[in-house]
């Protein structure tokens, strides 16, 4: 276990999320991407945490990436109700009212 | 040795459970799918000597994705398992972008000069958390609550279909001579 | 973790399946008594139920997702060895983590994914209604128990199991903490799914998450149900009664000894109480009982300001 290795893992979790996020249709599983976008940074927020600078306050900056984490879920989540409600559908595809 | 081989384990989890998300085609097994890469990223914090954050991640996610399962099948609104179909677009594209910034993700990690290590570990690393957070970094929890404070709020003017006022009209004190609000209380619950 | 705890490891498992069949046969004989039955039979219930659901043949719906309901009937007992795994026994622990109260919280959010895939895998739609029935009552009490669970940390200034045991040397949390530990009560009943809690296993929708389940699927369960509440009333131990504490017996035994007594409250009081719809319960939960439980923390976190720690 080093430093290279968790990271390596944390970014093949990224890329993983990405595609999803990229990829998927329904607003849900396009959460599920980010979140596990955001799995792995929080993964390497750990591992360069231990390896380089186990300092006592540098945890706080995993908790910020768990609030994050946080807002993104229930904010998500209100959203996907409303346009769910409005639209009767749950597709990305359906919401590009901002799209130029 | 040990830890050699439960940091191989939970990586295959991890991996493993997160390229599942996007491949079965239940929405239950798909979301615990996550669940499980959650669980071992959780565990792998831990091993990381960060147990606390470790496993309010695992509490968390475990959490998250209970709901989660529940805002899939209420939105899905149908069974891909019963009727197969694609629900994803720009897949080749995606694909592309996605091994795309993996390589260069992993050419930096290898490429990169990284540091030497610098302080220590205090003793009890927990303790040292809670004296960060009500000590020196006081001030980012002290932004990070009204952040969440006001996510709750938000979340809840968006989600919710009628407030208080669809619920008891403009008189919120009105009442039944029988004592119940009037008109009755579409939403039910334990104190009226 | 020493040798011989790799060998005593084993032994925690069959410990807690005793002590679950043991509270399933006094179950058995307070139901007898109230049903003007004989308390033998009401005794040997729990045993009988066990040779028929082991002889039982499984029977699944299509469209069952097997892989998830499988894991999930298995789950429940695993959740609760793994809660009973960090609980110490005097001065010695199997796991002795320094988030263990964090650690019960994480493992009974686990049963809430438990629950909620047991309905869903059936494929059946009674089943799944007892799974939501489970989660919507899960959010009602999870928020007051982890105020509660920061109770007794807050008292011991540690999320260390052991600390919060020693913190207890001259005053029991429960005395100081009544409300916390009500709460805490109310949760391990409810994370069981039994008593006033048992809406997802509900006769009005026909058993539930049970309904579909039959054989060793069936036993793992009602099994691990009442594993859940053993974990849960031996995880009150070092919170509120002082871990191993007390005269004459060895302190594994005294940590035995007030479980059964916890048990056997929750086993007397169950009856005093009816079922409690979730949907009213979320309110409940919410509106008094989170306030009390954060009076009950002011009132700890002043004390333990003004005294420099536990009393």
């Amino acid at each position: 276990m080093t430093l290279h290795l968790v990271l390596l893992v944390a970014a093949a979790l990224f890329a993983v999320g990405l595609y999803g996020a990229l990829s998927q249709q329904v607003v849900v599983m396009v959460m599920m991407g980010i979140e596990l976008m955001i799995n792995g940074v929080l993964l390497a927020g750990g591992a360069l945490w231990w390896f380089l600078s186990p300092t006592p306050d540098g945890q706080t900056v995993l908790l910020v990436v768990l609030a994050a984490m946080t807002v993104e879920m229930a904010m998500g989540f209100a959203v996907a109700t409303v346009v769910h409600r409005s639209r009767k559908s749950d597709m990305t595809d359906s919401a590009t009212d901002l799209h130029g | 040795m040990i830890t050699a081989i439960l940091f191989w384990v939970l990586t295959a989890l991890a991996v493993a459970g997160g390229i599942a998300v996007f491949v079965v085609n239940s929405m239950a097994r798909a979301t615990y799918a996550l669940a499980v890469s959650f669980v071992a990223v959780g565990a792998m914090i831990v091993m990381l000597h960060l147990d606390y954050i470790g496993v309010i991640t695992i509490l968390m996610m475990l959490m998250e994705m209970a709901v989660m399962a529940v805002f899939m099948v209420m939105f899905m609104g149908m069974n891909p398992a019963l009727m197969p179909m694609d629900m994803t677009h720009n897949k080749r594209r995606s694909v592309i972008l996605a091994v795309l910034v993996f390589v260069v993700l992993a050419a930096a990690i290898v490429f990169i000069p990284w540091p030497n290590r610098t302080g220590s570990p205090a003793d009890d690393l927990t303790k040292s958390l809670g004296d960060a957070i009500m000590g020196s970094k006081m001030l980012v929890m002290l932004t990070i609550s009204p952040v969440l404070f006001a996510t709750i709020i938000a979340a809840l003017v968006l989600a919710n279909p009628k407030g208080r006022y669809d619920r008891y009209g403009d008189a919120l004190d009105r009442r039944d001579v029988d004592g119940h609000p009037d008109p009755d209380d579409p939403i039910p619950g334990g104190l009226g | 973790m020493s040798d011989g705890a790799f060998v005593l490891v084993v032994l925690v498992p069959v410990v807690v399946a005793v002590l679950s069949a043991v509270t399933a046969s006094a179950n058995g004989v307070l139901d007898a008594r109230t049903n003007g039955a004989q308390l033998r039979t009401g005794f040997a219930v729990p045993f009988q139920e066990t040779a028929r659901l082991l002889r039982q043949q499984r029977r699944t719906l299509p469209g069952a997702d097997s892989l998830l309901w499988r894991i999930s009937s298995a789950g429940i007992g695993i959740a609760a060895v793994l809660k009973v795994l960090v609980i110490p026994l005097g001065g010695f622990t199997f796991a002795d983590l320094p988030v263990g109260v964090v650690w019960f919280n994480a493992m009974d959010v686990l049963l809430w994914a438990l629950w909620w895939l047991l309905g869903w895998g059936a494929n059946s739609s009674w089943s799944l209604i007892g799974g939501y029935r489970f989660l919507s009552q899960a959010l009602a009490y999870e928020i007051p128990l982890m105020f509660a669970l920061t109770a007794p940390a807050i008292g011991a200034g540690s999320l260390r199991l052991l600390t919060v045991q020693t913190a207890q040397t001259h005053v029991w949390f429960v005395v100081w903490m009544p409300v916390a530990f009500l709460v805490f009560a109310a949760s391990v009943v409810a994370f069981a799914s039994w008593g006033p809690f048992q809406t997802a296993l509900g006769a009005d929708i026909t058993g539930g998450v049970l309904l579909e389940l039959s054989g060793i699927d069936r036993l793992l369960v009602t099994g691990g149900r009442y594993a859940v509440l053993v974990a849960g009333a031996g995880f009150s131990v070092p919170l509120f009664f002082g871990g191993g504490a007390g005269p004459i017996l060895p302190a594994g035994v005294w940590v035995v000894l007030k479980t059964c007594l916890v048990l056997a409250g929750l086993l007397t009081v169950r009856r005093l109480f009816p079922t409690v719809r979730p949907d009213r319960l979320a309110e409940i939960a919410w509106v008094i009982v989170v306030p009390l439980t954060l009076l009950q923390l002011a009132v700890v976190a002043v004390i333990v300001g003004v005294n420099g720690g536990a009393l």
